[in-house]
């Protein structure tokens, strides 16, 4: 396949960025989205011209790290996948495809196609977690049994990957599906009910505080969505945090 | 120096509580004051973080991906093992210990496998506690498969995602000590090097990769959680940051780097499908429950099916060689990996193989989906016998099972592993060599620790399915807290480490002259062209079989390889920014030094072992042929400059509790 590539290129957070284009030939269909870039790299390499930089590591779709909006949708047009996970047999010789950052407020660039989701991370930091000691010294894990439905759920909403797909599908930017999904895993858990009334408010207001856009009910989180993180969870979440507001 | 393991006296089961007892312990209030360095964030070095914060130690944590959360332990699929016996099938702590060191080859440290074994009970109630979401029965209790090597069902996991969840708890247990402010978080951090004051570990020289600045941090100590060394294949099934960095400059500082050559070739991966590959995906080693390897039986077949002449699915059942069935009776598929891995070589050099490139063998679920389907039926009282019915219902349970890997690998292979038997095909995966540790976790440099795949100790020359996940946590969870505390307890009037010590300056200098030497040196070849060259003659020459004579040429091209690297390599940009090339440079250029060692190590070792498998040494059925009169221990190797001046260090393995015999899973 030959294709056209319309890249962004930002140097920098301050840089003001632009789209450039690129040629690339002889792509073949079993190769990932990101191997492509990779021999896109290895050209601009070879004539002396600074490569594309782009977020990736796992390669198999679990890590969370890739991104990219391809053709104005998060890790491109097929669904159910990560870029890392995109392969090029979705595409035809000739095609234009258009390559761009994950843009939202609460995720700055820091260079071409890297943005920085570290505010992902601070949410967490308010309350992702159930204070536990890390001793060992607990009760046996069977003395806790939990019904397989309710285990199941807590375990697919588990599932996010914290991508960022969310937010950059989101015409508010918002990050209720990534924070509803840590939120239902520890609502569907036993072991979360201690410290639920606390952990969905404050990580509520930490997401507000982090500069993300608010829920209108959209869906299009969903539908980009490469772990099929569902509408469920913010639903969960907005009872939770409705039962929290009231105590 | 000699190597002293430090394992306690006693005997195997009492160790560990016998140490834990004896060990020496800090006061809470002087842990305050008291600094140490994680580098990495996986299931070893986040929990290992996560539990020294809680302790009351001020940690300082650093990762090369832009959170803790990405590190590749969240890629394991499979599972963890823990001697729970919940199954009440006889499992014991003991039969975990036993297998361990049996499936290792007997190349691991006893008193570290049985503490490991004794541990992982631990494990699953403290993720559990965590509100990590393991896999239940309708009865609301945990549910367990069984793996390669062992004949119990022990493994706990959640789908095909045990290690994003287990990593995730860990992360969720640092979240709490970061938001607490005992963890202070160093994302896109690369350590570049170790600094020793007066002999001791005192802490790093790390590179902040989007601003480009050098820093310097001091610490009481150093533990490194860096994971293992695999992309020195540059194809492997880790992720495409994973190095081994940090782990070469603590042994450039004289940390001992023991059995480099022990690195396990994992058999159930997607082949290769081109020049252009990256990387290569695993798929779980669970699917080896359900899935059936074969070859075709007669060679005129596996031509056809190459060709595309001939499908799989029309070849009869006596015309398949189900050749784990057919050579090993009593595990069958279930095979340990090393196992596996050359039978599956084995048959692909004879001529069988099934893809393009006759590197391939097929994993059937036709068989599983037909018996679940029947039982499903049964139970559902519908009609047995109706094949499409079935078909359907057992198609269900798979589905349940292995669903997420199915899907995984149709995207990949743009094949319905429903309809077609998966073709895979042995690749890189894990490695069990790494820095050397005594009993306590530290390394030969004073108080430089090195726990979970970075480290070498607990898998001996071959580690069996859900075992890594086991190590990390119970190294970084249970073990470092611990013994660290023994040595810490010399410090705690230490006080605070200035970076202003000759020695940081030093080490900064050096780092800051490594990276300028590449910015400066337009070459004319990429970072990846080098690495890529590097993995071919570790592929060809130090790959799933070695021979003498094709390590010690590895060794002339490697070294040779390496000179040209530093004459003719190109990175593009500047040092003082966010630069992708120039983080690969830094790390090829070690990879570059392990890779000789690696092969050094292979070419001494007159035995073959677990991954480490030599032509010459096999037995006339082609089984790994071990020589424990003379190989039976630890191979420690100490720098002196470059790869081939590496001096030898031994440290004997002495085995009380398990009887060496030859491995037999017929």
């Amino acid at each position: 396949m030959n294709l056209t590539l319309k890249i962004w290129r930002q140097k920098n957070a301050q840089d003001k960025g632009k789209m450039v284009d690129y040629q690339i030939s002889d792509v073949s269909g079993d190769m990932s989205f990101l191997e492509m870039l990779d021999v896109l790299n290895e050209d601009l390499n070879n004539k002396g011209e600074e490569p594309v930089a782009f977020d990736h590591d796992c390669r198999e779709g679990i890590c969370g790290m890739c991104s990219l909006f391809i053709n104005g949708e998060a890790h491109g047009p097929d669904r159910g996948v990560t870029t890392c996970q995109l392969h090029m047999r979705k595409f035809k010789d000739g095609d234009t495809i258009y390559i761009e950052p994950f843009r939202a407020k609460a995720f700055p660039v820091i260079k071409d196609l890297v943005v920085d989701r570290t505010a992902f991370d601070r949410i967490q930091h308010a309350g992702g977690f159930i204070s536990v000691n890390t001793s060992g010294n607990t009760q046996d894990a069977n003395a806790i049994p939990i019904e397989k439905d309710n285990a199941d759920k807590a375990f697919d909403a588990a599932t996010c990957i914290g991508c960022g797909a969310c937010v950059a599908s989101c015409k508010n930017a918002s990050a209720m599906l990534f924070v509803s999904a840590k939120v239902s895993q520890f609502a569907l858990l036993p072991q979360g009910q201690v410290e639920a009334t606390d952990r969905v408010l404050n990580m509520v207001s930490k997401m507000d505080e982090e500069g993300f856009g608010a829920c209108t009910n959209t869906g299009a989180c969903e539908v980009e969505c490469p772990k099929g993180i569902s509408l469920e969870n913010i639903a969960r979440m907005n009872r939770e945090y409705l039962v929290a507001s009231l105590k | 120096m000699a190597l002293d393991s430090k394992t306690p006296n006693g005997s195997v089961a009492d160790k560990w509580t016998n140490h834990k007892n004896k060990i020496n312990l800090v006061n809470p209030a002087n842990k305050r004051n008291i600094d140490v360095i994680v580098v990495g964030t996986g299931l070893a070095g986040g929990s290992a973080a996560a539990t020294l914060a809680e302790l009351g130690y001020n940690v300082k944590a650093f990762c090369f991906q832009d959170s803790p959360r990405r590190a590749h332990s969240i890629a394991a699929q499979g599972g963890i093992n823990a001697a729970k016996n919940y199954q009440g099938d006889g499992d014991s702590s003991y039969r975990l210990f036993y297998d361990t060191v049996k499936g290792g080859d007997y190349r691991a440290r006893e008193a570290n496998v049985y503490r490991l074994a004794e541990l992982s009970a631990n494990i699953i109630d403290q993720c559990v506690a965590q509100g990590v979401p393991l896999a239940r029965e309708y009865g609301g209790l945990l549910d367990n498969r069984s793996f390669g090597g062992v004949l119990v069902s022990r493994t706990f996991y959640a789908k095909g995602q045990t290690g994003q969840q287990l990593l995730l708890g860990a992360y969720s247990a640092m979240n709490r000590q970061i938001g607490r402010g005992k963890i202070k978080m160093y994302n896109r951090h690369e350590m570049l090097d170790l600094v020793k004051v007066d002999g001791k570990a005192r802490g790093i020289i790390a590179r902040d990769l989007v601003t480009g600045a050098i820093e310097r941090h001091s610490a009481h100590a150093v533990v490194i959680a860096s994971g293992g060394y695999g992309n020195v294949f540059f194809l492997s099934t880790n992720a495409m940051g994973s190095n081994a960095t940090a782990a070469w400059k603590v042994h450039k500082k004289g940390a001992y780097f023991a059995n480099p050559c022990y690195t396990q070739i994992h058999p159930t991966c997607i082949p290769v499908s081109g020049d252009h590959q990256s990387k290569l995906t695993l798929m779980s080693e669970s699917l080896r429950n359900d899935g059936r390897i074969w070859v075709p039986k007669n060679i005129e077949d596996a031509q056809a099916i190459r060709e595309g002449r001939l499908k799989p699915t029309q070849l009869k059942e006596e015309d398949r060689d189900y050749y784990l069935e057919r050579r090993y009776p009593s595990f069958g598929n279930l095979v340990p990996r090393d196992v596996a891995s050359r039978a599956a070589k084995e048959r692909c050099d004879a001529g069988y193989g099934v893809n393009k490139t006759g590197e391939a063998v097929y994993l059937d679920f036709a068989s599983a989906i037909m018996r679940y389907g029947k039982e499903q039926a049964n139970i559902k009282g519908l009609n047995a016998d109706d094949d499409a019915l079935v078909k359907k219902l057992g198609t269900e349970v798979i589905a349940n099972k292995y669903g997420n890997l199915f899907q995984m690998y149709e995207k990949i292979v743009d094949e319905n592993p429903y309809e077609t038997p998966m073709m895979i095909y042995p690749a890189v995966h894990y490695t069990m060599g790494g820095v050397w540790v005594d009993y306590n976790l530290m390394t030969t440099v004073e108080g430089c620790y090195a726990i979970g795949e970075a480290n070498f100790s607990d898998h001996g020359a071959n580690r069996l399915g859900a075992s890594a996940l086991m190590q990390g946590l119970a190294d970084g969870y249970f073990v470092l807290p611990y013994t660290i505390g023994d040595y810490l307890a010399q410090d705690i009037r230490t006080g605070k480490i200035s970076t202003d010590l000759p020695e940081f300056e030093e080490a900064e200098k050096n780092v800051r002259t490594q990276l300028e030497r590449f910015i400066n040196n337009n070459g004319t070849h990429s970072v990846d062209y080098f690495h890529k060259r590097l993995g071919k003659i570790m592929w060809n020459k130090v790959g799933m079989a070695r021979n003498a004579q094709g390590l010690n040429e590895a060794i002339e091209e490697i070294a040779a390889l390496r000179e040209e690297f530093y004459n003719d390599v190109k990175v593009p940009g500047t040092m003082d920014g966010f630069n992708q090339e120039l983080e690969k440079a830094m790390r090829v250029a070690d990879f570059l030094e392990l890779g000789e060692l690696f092969a050094k190590d292979a070419l001494h070792r007159n035995e073959s072992c677990g991954g480490h498998f030599r032509e010459e040494y096999q037995t006339e059925e082609g089984e790994a042929q071990r020589d424990d009169e003379n190989f039976a221990y630890v191979a420690a190797w100490e720098y002196k400059g470059k790869p081939s001046d590496a001096v030898l260090h031994k440290e004997e393995l002495e085995f009380n509790d398990v009887k060496l015999v030859q491995r037999s899973y017929k």
